[in-house]
């Protein structure tokens, strides 16, 4: 393999230490220019969503009224002094609330597929493993979850517990996560168990049947590594899909409660005067649009790099 | 039947391949009798009666019938026959590793080292496979899981039986490749199956199935995804570590030439049965099967005519399914007669040790 050896002119090449595939993947990832574009668009939204609040100008909830008085009631405009993309109607600097937008669109990200992984690798491996009357019952549960319409469940589960404490946990976001990891899973589960399913006929599985491996180091040692690639592309690619939803739900007012800013109700605040001071929905718009390409691009880039026989295809 | 320790290999085998040189063989004979000294059994294994079927959609499959023999302590037994002949159905039978659904154990007993294995609940099985129970599979490019390093999973049965240290774990791991003929084993340790070569994987397999110090293995045509150059090698290897480790070895091959040269005794399966068994020595001196015959006759020799068609056995093994009262063999033997057809022989002995399944060879049958 090319990249495995030193060439040094005049001496013969020595193999290096082995590399594990993950380091080879890691390689073919960093090859890829998109893939580089969306990593770097990833790491900027994971640093504004992790030291976002700490570098922020102003809290995102404080309001400058005596700028806006000045300015006669109306919002500043970007690159106004002291506000560098502007404040809405109340005074509230807009960057600020879209730093801490992107915590949220950050924590929604990561979480929402934490819980898809932990709902639905189980019960996919579970599935594939065992088959039979256990694989029925869950694959048929799963079928159920999979026909609601997701945007009508996340709806009715927000609007349903949205007075309780379990709905104003976490500023409301607690129910978020809940609402669209309950739907999310059902794609993990299934490619999990179709994993599972091919690889469990797999000689190495049989061999390691053979020296008395436990069924649940077998699937844990075994089968999981194995199949792990698709299921980290499918995750990675449920990123943009949980951000949308949840920029989605604050923008129909059923997300994050105020004053937290998700980007999606920051657009649905700034449409209100959309003629005047169309900078309060473009800003925002334009970052859901570059993380959603972020992770995007990011996803494919994996897709290739863990599985080269796949690429270019869908 | 005798014993394993009667029946130490004489070292002068009629050999198609000569695998073992005379040392390798006075070591082996030392190594039955000690491995004789500390057995709970007659035998190591005894299997009476097996029967292994398929429920296809189609009908039961019996692709083994009524199957016994014993292997003794430290020796090499052989299972030779045809492609779908149940030997490699016999082997999973012993360690239970037959697919169920559609595989199912209906009769017989499997007694190792004492043990009833078919009553052994799951958990207990699965402390007896690895580490009592060897096995070398067929091919070792799909045997290994390509995403973990060959020291995990030489490991994996230490651990998994023998709860050793991780030290002691990896030296014991980089003592099995040194012994299996790694080159560099300590280096080696972290490599992925893909860099090694088919032999080296082959290699490692047996690591694996040596790692606990297993009192049987199972080699389930450990060579026939293999070149002839490097099947000598691994060959040698496999003979020379049952030795070592006083393990005795269920060879399945189909090469009778493998099993000339490695085995103290070989049982010839055709379609679930056993048709014929004996000392290597017998067997090939003076078979008593027709079927027999044709394996040994359509063996490619150095000294053919430059240019004759191989000799083969006209048409395939039986469907097993509804197998009638016959001679099963009866359909492709051209010294069948009624009797054949009208009800099964007997796996009868013709001299101590040597025991056939066929009409015409029994005393008073048709064949001399």
């Amino acid at each position: 393999m090319a990249t495995n050896t030193t060439v040094v002119p005049g001496q013969i090449a020595k193999p290096k230490a082995s590399v594990g595939p993950w380091r080879e993947a890691a390689g073919r990832l960093f090859r890829n220019k998109l893939a580089i574009v969306g990593l770097f668009l990833v790491s900027g939204l994971l640093f504004a969503g992790i030291f976002g609040p700490f570098l922020a100008p102003w809290p995102y909830q404080v309001q400058d009224l005596q700028a806006v008085f000045a300015n006669g009631g109306r919002p500043l405009p970007p690159f106004s002094p002291d506000h560098l993309l502007g404040t809405d109607q109340l005074g509230r600097d807009l960057l600020s609330r879209m730093l801490d937008g992107a915590r949220i669109s950050v924590t929604v990200a990561f979480v929402v597929q934490m819980v898809i992984i932990f709902i639905g690798v189980p019960l996919g491996a579970l599935a594939g493993w065992y088959a039979g009357l256990m694989d029925s019952t869950i694959m048929r549960f799963t079928d159920v979850i999979y026909a609601f319409p997701d945007l009508l469940f996340i709806i009715l589960l927000s609007v349903a517990f949205r007075e309780t404490p379990f709905g104003q946990a976490l500023d409301g976001l607690f129910l978020v996560f809940v609402a669209i990891g309950l739907v999310g899973w059902v794609t993990v589960a299934r490619l999990t168990r179709g994993q599972i399913l091919s690889l469990k006929e797999t000689e190495f599985v049989e061999a390691a049947r053979a020296i008395g491996v436990s069924d649940r180091n077998i699937v844990l040692k075994h089968l999981l590594p194995n199949g792990i690639s698709p299921i980290i592309v499918a995750v990675t690619l449920g990123i943009p899909v949980a951000i949308l939803a949840e920029a989605t739900l604050a923008y129909i007012g059923v997300g994050v409660q105020p004053p937290r800013a998700s980007w999606g109700s920051l657009i649905a605040e700034g449409q209100k005067s959309l003629r005047s001071d169309p900078h309060l929905v473009t800003f925002p718009a334009i970052a859901i649009a570059l993380a959603l390409i972020g992770f995007t691009f990011l996803g494919d880039g994996l897709r290739d790099a863990l599985d080269p026989k796949l690429k270019g295809k869908q | 039947m005798v014993s394993a320790n009667e029946e130490v290999p004489t070292g002068e085998s009629p050999t198609i391949v000569e695998l073992s040189s005379d040392e390798v063989l006075r070591e082996r004979n030392a190594a039955v009798l000690e491995a004789g000294a500390g057995r709970k059994a007659d035998h190591l294994l005894e299997v009476r009666g097996l029967s292994t079927h398929f429920f296809t959609p189609d009908g039961v499959v019996q692709a083994v019938d009524d199957v016994d023999f014993e292997v003794g302590y430290g020796e090499t037994l052989g299972l030779v026959g045809e492609s779908g002949c149940g030997k490699s159905v016999t082997a999973l039978s012993i360690a239970r590793l037959v697919a169920d659904p559609p595989g199912k154990i209906v009769s017989g007993s499997i007694q190792f080292d004492g043990i009833d294995v078919l009553k052994l609940s799951d958990v207990d099985m699965r402390k007896l496979r690895g580490k009592e129970i060897g096995f070398i599979f067929q091919d070792p490019l799909t045997s290994l899981n390509p995403t973990l390093t060959i020291g995990y999973q030489i490991g994996e049965s230490i651990r998994e039986h023998l709860g050793l240290s991780a030290k002691a774990a990896r030296d014991r791991i980089i003592e099995l490749l040194a012994k299996v003929g790694i080159p560099r084993p300590a280096d080696r340790l972290n490599d992925y199956p893909h860099q090694f070569s088919g032999g080296m994987r082959q290699r490692v397999m047996i690591a694996i199935a040596l790692s606990c110090d297993p009192k049987l293995i199972l080699a389930d045509e450990p060579t026939t995804a293999l070149d002839v150059t490097i099947q000598a090698q691994i060959l040698e290897l496999i003979q020379r570590l049952s030795s070592e480790f006083q393990t005795a070895v269920l060879l399945i091959t189909h090469d009778l030439g493998i099993a000339a040269g490695m085995c103290d005794r070989v049982n010839v399966m055709y379609a679930g049965r056993i048709v014929e068994t004996g000392t290597v020595d017998t067997l090939f001196e003076d078979p008593r099967m027709p079927y027999a015959w044709g394996l040994l006759d359509s063996l490619p020799r150095i000294d053919d005519v430059r240019g004759d068609r191989l000799r083969t056995i006209e048409g395939l093994p039986p469907l097993l399914i509804n197998v009638p009262d016959a001679c099963r063999f009866n359909p492709r033997c051209s010294y069948a007669r009624d009797r054949c057809r009208e009800s099964e022989p007997q796996l009868t002995e013709r001299e101590p040790g040597h025991s056939a399944r066929c009409w015409a060879t029994e005393p008073g049958g048709w064949i001399e």
